[in-house]
């Protein structure tokens, strides 16, 4: 039983992580109707931008949060700017341009960033990477938990600006109609770029909330943007509450997988659980909450 | 119907001649997987360009045709050749349980989903060791040792895939993709069952991917789960060479094809060894760039858009869905 219960709450902090993730692409969706395949390598980013940091002004990954993600709002700002807004003035056959060029966007970061600081295996080793305390037989890292608590903060946060700011009720009010929100002299185009950026950096906040426990290198960007839009399709399309929901359901399946099937088959758990959401529950969990 | 142009007869006839003019087994390797490429370039945008599902997983069918001729010889003992017999087939069943599952979903979802496919399918052939003996994968014995059967072998299978699929966009068939592909409510308002015809699109494009992947086999002698199910290297590739070449055209996936596998050569080998070994990494990074200018200025590829490229003398040619486009 005890397994059973450190397993479960491993998966939810983990969980809680993934759902910053998660928010950040399905804000993304929700207002840009576009899935964005350079989810995970914009988090990779933000990750060697900490290790940088790191490594460079032995400054904590924590204090980092505050140059990621900045940086990776204005990055993910400019991307919208210059490629992603001009494709919708081009006639292509595909519907999934943007999709196809977050696809390309994805290589080149991940292929700048293997340039730069090659193909090995980096961590950030901070004093409380591998701290935990018990309460009652249960062990908690602490890193875990300081990232938890931080993911649940930036929630809060982005809960605040969403539902109590003018600029917040435009993003809402552009995903749920852009057509709607560009009569009632909402700024479509600004609202798009600011949600990516947003999108972005909420990226780089669970990157660096990861890296204090995790390892680093090029390629993870992909098994990253996998997770981030299972979360996505899990909690519906565009919901963040949703997004919540699916990143600690997601969470606590990779962490029973893990413990109970398959280390190596973790991952195949989050896919196969993905696959049963979309056949037999195709909203999402968003339908279960009506939120 | 019958307008199999001069241009066409040209072209087949060049290729025919080529590996008794060119004796050299580096070109002709080089060729021969560019004809591979042609081949699913070819299948992904029949399903992808003219019936508008776009796969990120044909690295599935892809592998599940090579594994299907490597087990034919680790398993049941016979030669790896019945695989391109096999391979097709048994892809094209995966083909249409993939779509069984995966036509519920609809544009950007649908390419999540294969995606999804994909990475199980890669997964479990590491996994299953019983099986696919895992990453140690499986290492057959060619059967020819000179490239001419390989190379003769390729260029009917392309032939076959890029004539295959003339005459089904010539057919019926190709219409209902086309219409479907344009909007699909209205395709299913006017009778035609969408479901239906996007599994016979994905059953063709299945079984030519699935032909690849058992030339693939039998051609490298050698694969494991993460050459034949990379998502990078084939389902994203396959999309590379159709968005380079023209998404929607017939010849756009044969014309990227050669692009992108001179690309990666050239790039590989560093420009032939002229250029500092480093360019040798850069190749994905120039895939990359590429993908962005190409999406960013020529939306419909270079076939698609060679008449904005160079003038109007393109719009003769027949087949041009491409110009209607939306």
């Amino acid at each position: 039983m005890d397994v059973f219960i450190q397993t479960f709450v491993a998966g939810i902090l983990i969980g809680g992580i993934y759902a910053v993730i998660g928010i950040g692409m399905t804000l993304i969706m929700g207002v840009m109707k576009i899935i964005n395949l350079a989810h995970g390598q914009l988090m990779m980013v933000a990750m060697y931008i900490t290790y940088v940091l790191f490594e460079q002004f032995h400054l904590d990954p924590y204090f980092a949060l505050l140059v990621a993600m900045p940086s990776l709002f204005v990055l993910g700002a400019l991307l919208q700017k210059y490629l992603l807004n001009p494709l919708l003035k081009v006639d292509s056959i595909l519907p999934e341009n943007q999709v196809l060029m977050t696809v390309g966007i994805a290589m080149v970061l991940t292929e700048i960033i293997r340039f730069i600081f090659h193909s090995d295996y980096k961590s950030v080793r901070t004093s409380y990477s591998t701290a935990t305390f018990y309460v009652g037989g249960i062990s908690f890292s602490i890193a875990l938990i300081i990232a938890f608590g931080i993911a649940v903060l930036l929630t809060v946060g982005l809960f605040f600006f969403l539902l109590k700011t003018d600029v917040g009720k435009s993003v809402r009010a552009t995903a749920q109609n852009k057509d709607a929100a560009l009569l009632m002299g909402i700024n479509a185009e600004w609202i798009t770029i600011l949600t990516y950026g947003l999108g972005s950096a909420l990226a780089a906040a669970a990157g660096t909330l990861l890296l204090p426990i995790y390892y680093l290198f090029p390629d993870i960007g992909g098994p990253f943007t996998l997770k981030a839009f299972v979360i996505t399709m899990l909690g519906g399309m565009g919901s963040t509450v949703g997004a919540i929901l699916g990143g600690i359901v997601l969470g606590v399946a990779e962490s029973l997988g893990a413990t109970y099937i398959s280390m190596a088959l973790k991952d195949a758990v989050a896919m196969v659980i993905f696959l049963l959401v979309l056949i037999f529950l195709p909203g999402g969990l968003k339908t279960l909450t009506k939120i | 119907m019958k307008r199999i142009s001069w241009q066409t007869i040209l072209i087949i006839a060049l290729l025919l001649l080529f590996p008794v003019v060119i004796k050299s087994d580096y070109y002709r390797h080089i060729f021969i997987i560019s004809l591979m490429w042609v081949v699913i370039g070819s299948a992904w945008n029949l399903l992808a360009g003219y019936t508008g599902q776009v796969s990120f997983g044909h690295a599935i069918f892809f592998g599940t045709g090579a594994y299907t001729a490597g087990l034919c010889v680790t398993k049941l003992g016979i030669s790896a050749w019945w695989g391109m017999l096999l391979g097709g087939p048994v892809a094209l069943l995966v083909g249409l349980i993939i779509g069984w599952i995966c036509f519920r979903l609809r544009g950007p979802y649908f390419a999540l989903a294969t995606i999804a496919v994909g990475e199980i399918f890669r997964l479990v052939a590491i996994d299953w060791r019983t099986l696919t003996e895992g990453m140690e994968g499986i290492l057959i014995i060619q059967t020819f040792r000179s490239k001419l059967p390989y190379y003769y072998l390729a260029l009917a299978l392309a032939t076959a895939c890029v004539f295959t699929i003339y005459l089904v966009l010539n057919s019926k068939w190709g219409y209902y993709f086309v219409a479907i592909r344009e909007d699909q409510d209205v395709a299913e308002a006017i009778g035609i069952s969408s479901f239906r015809y996007k599994s016979l699109s994905l059953m063709i494009s299945s079984y030519f991917t699935g032909m690849a992947g058992a030339f693939y086999m039998n051609y490298m002698a050698f694969i494991d789960p993460h050459v034949v199910f990379s998502l990078h290297d084939i389902s994203i590739m396959a999309i590379l060479v159709a968005i380079i070449g023209g998404v929607g055209t017939l010849w756009g996936p044969a014309v990227g094809a050669f692009i992108m596998v001179w690309l990666q050569e050239i790039f590989r080998s560093a420009f032939f060894g002229l250029l500092p070994q480093w360019v040798s990494e850069a190749h994905v990074l120039v895939f990359g760039l590429l993908v962005i200018f190409v999406i960013r200025y020529m939306a419909n590829g270079i076939v698609g858009d060679w008449s904005k490229i160079v003038g109007h003398w393109f719009k003769k040619k027949p087949l041009s869905y491409s110009s209607s486009g939306n």
